[in-house]
């Protein structure tokens, strides 16, 4: 009888074990030739395996960066420069497209019927348009059909927008630091004072005006270091300086390169498509009943949207919002195609064209991009937690 | 001075007028250049407009007037002073837009001819395109072989449209045929190089038909991958669920971009030296084994949604892991996730464009090369826009249809 039953155990242990062993010797297995075939390769091209070209000297050029760089910089400040850029455009991507979008997506939902209408069209066309394409279409069909440097368009005389791209004062500072210190210490006392308002709240029922002390710390602090901290601002208006007799340029102030607008403005607005169907059914979402019952406990129409509609609607909207960021974030790399030098074209272009380093580059490029998305799912995953329904 | 039913006729009156002013004003000023508020400031002459139709419109919101298409306005398109403000300014916007759209389209576009020097009006030259037409389909496949394309496409078409009418028996053996069998006999014969026909390198291949060549398998691949991925990821056996989660994951991680790159400078290091796979089964199993990695969640979520019941059911039924899953599982979870199905096929034909970075011109991509050509400088407006187009009708077209499905498959309970 035991020894039965003893069989029978080992033959289910077994049933389990064997895909698992077969699936674990079919991967190393796999491992292993790639491994042998990739140093048979090198071997021939005469390149071994490791990471030591990062700090060699680069010799190219990067049209566009934020920080220090040229030619005799090092592989690895190539890299930053690549990251950086990457950054720059997505957070730019992701600051409109949520404007876009949360503006479209209430839209779709407005009585107005021309509003209603034009919302809905504008998601379906920018949704199904490849967005390379859309790029494609800003780049070298809308922005080349701006006009030259010497009649460029004039905001207000102090920024210019012509083919070569798009020219902003630059901001000169004095000071920055204490400035940038005021900001965050606003930030910290904005939090401890919400805080307090809370504990207020909830132990005595008291209204605190937060939105309005928090305003007032935000714009104030900063204020106040302009008055007493030394800290002064001001700005450096591009002009225009004439280099030959056709050859016109822009001096001074900050040039926002053609690529850049491009990627950002084609990335926005095909977010903004994705993020305004969220936001669109994240209100849906919200129950009517929840609308009335707060209603009927005498909430004003302000009261009900910020404190029964949106913390609901907001917990179906955040979560796939979230991911339209991290696919806003990969289709940065898209910025390859019309040539802005992000982290894809940099590295895994030109410094993989150069060094021929195929495995170490591609791996670090790809390593970046994932450990960027496994860091926002790690951190959605815990935010979902934290607001997710706590019942009883 | 409040606008109310009693004096309905004159308020609607009144109304009307500041309104129809307020229009005149736009229609002369698009179509006639004539500005006749040009005495008032020129901010103030430039809201013109705007104020009177608002003012036209504050009159005419009367509730419960009794009139029926007034009372349809108001609710519809004047419910408040903000949303009166924007029902003018989107009216005026298209008033102003639309007509010098319509006329770049159509009515100065040029038709024909066939060179750049025919195009002589100011609206867009679809000389353009009517002379690239061939290759923007086909790409660099050669003129006398293009047959070849258009047969099994017609192959393609009429084997999906057959399957809509043939008796459900006859129709399992369809999709057999043409799941497992036509895609290479598809295959074989654009590619050639058998059978007498000619051997067409798939660098010539490009345009549209590439574009259907690259979705339409990573299509048909993508899908059996993905849902073994979706399987192995809730597998009780820890050594198939990590194998899946960490392929999963290392997919969904990365822009495909990057996986294009990797298949076609860094793949060639992991085979033996000399070994050459071609340039386009290269981008194949890269696009395939990236979608898959997106379908393996989706069909995840359908798994996930299915009440526990159904598994018990299966399991007391005496069902083994497989006979469970494919029979009653999978048919009810795929089901559920329709949408997310076809969003990722969406995703995918959508995607076909990057295959650029490793030197195949789809559509997009055939543009591109036409608009560089010395002969048609000046047309990326017009390639453009008509690649744009044509992406846009099969995508909203397959959403649509895809909303279709959606609706006529769910079972409501």
């Amino acid at each position: 009888m035991n020894l039965k039953n003893f069989k029978i155990d080992l033959s289910n242990k077994n049933k389990d074990l064997i895909p698992q062993i077969l699936t674990i010797l079919f991967l190393v297995l796999v491992i292993i030739y790639f491994t042998i075939n990739a140093q048979d390769n090198m071997g021939n091209r005469g390149i071994s395996f490791g990471f030591g070209f990062l700090s060699q000297e680069s010799s190219f050029d990067i049209t566009f960066s934020l920080i220090d760089y040229d030619g005799s910089h090092s592989y690895a400040r190539a890299f930053l420069v690549g990251l950086l850029n990457t950054i720059l455009v997505s957070s730019i991507g992701i600051f409109f497209a949520t404007l876009l979008g949360v503006t479209v997506g209430i839209g779709r939902l407005s009585q107005n019927y021309l509003i209603a209408k034009s919302a809905e069209w504008y998601v379906e066309i920018f949704r199904n348009i490849p967005l390379i394409l859309q790029i494609f279409f800003w780049y070298f069909a809308a922005l080349r059909a701006l006009p030259l440097t010497v009649d460029s368009i004039n905001f207000y005389d102090i920024s210019f927008l012509n083919v070569k791209g798009w020219y902003v004062p630059k901001f000169i500072w004095t000071n920055f630091s204490i400035f940038f210190y005021s900001i965050i210490l606003a930030t910290i006392s904005i939090i401890f004072f919400s805080r307090y308002a809370r504990k207020q709240r909830d132990e005595f029922g008291k209204q605190l005006p937060t939105f309005y002390v928090s305003l007032g710390l935000l714009v104030g602090l900063p204020l106040l270091t302009f008055l007493i901290g030394g800290v002064s601002l001001s700005f450096q208006i591009p002009e225009l300086e004439q280099l030959s007799t056709t050859v016109y340029v822009y001096k001074g102030g900050v040039s926002i390169i053609p690529e850049l607008i491009s990627l950002a403005l084609a990335l926005s607005m095909y977010t903004a498509t994705f993020i305004a169907e969220n936001v669109r059914a994240g209100i849906l979402g919200v129950n009517k009943g929840q609308k009335e019952a707060a209603a009927s406990i005498g909430l004003t129409k302000a009261q009900i949207l910020k404190l029964v509609v949106m913390p609901q609607a907001l917990r179906i909207i955040i979560p796939p919002t979230t991911n339209q960021y991290l696919n806003l974030t990969k289709n940065s790399s898209l910025a390859a195609a019309i040539a802005y030098p992000d982290i894809v074209l940099v590295f895994a272009g030109t410094a993989l064209m150069q060094t021929g380093r195929a495995i170490e580059i591609i791996s670090i490029t790809m390593l970046t991009y994932l450990s960027l998305s496994l860091s926002i799912s790690v951190f959605m995953n815990w935010y979902n937690k934290k607001i997710a329904i706590k019942e009883k | 001075m409040k606008p109310s039913k009693e004096n309905l006729t004159s308020f609607v009156i009144f109304g009307g007028f500041f309104i129809f002013i307020s229009f005149l004003d736009v229609l002369l000023n698009t179509f006639l250049n004539l500005n006749f508020t040009g005495f008032l400031p020129s901010k103030l002459s430039y809201f013109a407009p705007l104020i009177l139709g608002t003012i036209g419109l504050y009159f005419i919101r009367i509730e419960f007037s009794g009139n029926k298409l007034l009372d349809k306005i108001n609710t519809n398109f004047n419910s408040t002073n903000f949303n009166a403000i924007l029902t003018l300014i989107v009216i005026f916007t298209l008033i102003k837009y639309i007509p010098p759209i319509l006329n770049w389209f159509f009515f100065d576009a040029n038709f024909s001819g066939n060179s750049k020097e025919d195009c002589t009006g100011s609206g867009a030259c679809w000389v353009f395109v009517k002379v690239w037409f061939n290759r923007f389909v086909y790409g660099m496949y050669p003129d006398a072989e293009q047959w070849r394309i258009n047969s099994a496409f017609i192959l393609l078409f009429s084997l999906v449209g057959a399957s809509f009418f043939v008796p459900l028996k006859i129709k399992k053996y369809l999709l057999i045929f043409l799941l497992f069998v036509y895609p290479i006999i598809g295959l074989k014969l654009i590619s050639g190089g058998d059978f007498g026909l000619k051997y067409v390198e798939t660098g010539a291949w490009g345009g549209l038909s590439l574009t259907f060549i690259v979705s339409a398998f990573a299509l048909i691949l993508c899908f059996p991958i993905g849902m073994f991925l979706a399987l192995g990821r809730r597998s009780s056996l820890p050594a198939i669920r990590y194998t899946s989660i960490g392929f999963i994951e290392l997919w969904r991680g990365v822009p495909l971009i990057t996986v294009l790159f990797m298949s076609a400078v860094m793949f060639p290091m992991f085979l033996p030296d000399g070994t050459y796979v071609d340039k386009l089964i290269r981008v194949l199993i890269a696009i395939t084994l990236f979608e898959a990695a997106y379908m393996a969640e989706v069909i995840r979520g359908g798994l996930q949604a299915l009440p526990k019941g159904q598994y018990e059911a299966a399991k007391s039924l005496g069902m083994g892991y497989w006979r469970m899953h494919f029979l009653i599982i999978l048919p009810q979870a795929l089901k559920l996730v329709i949408p997310g199905i076809a969003n990722t096929f969406l995703a995918l034909v959508k995607d076909t464009p990057l295959i650029f970075v490793v030197g195949l011109l789809e559509l997009a991509g055939m543009v591109n090369l036409a608009k560089t050509n010395p002969k048609w400088l000046g047309m990326a407006m017009e390639g453009y826009v008509f690649a744009g187009l044509v992406f846009w009708i099969i995508c909203y077209a397959m959403s649509r249809y895809s909303q279709n499905l959606e609706k006529k498959l769910s079972t409501e309970r």
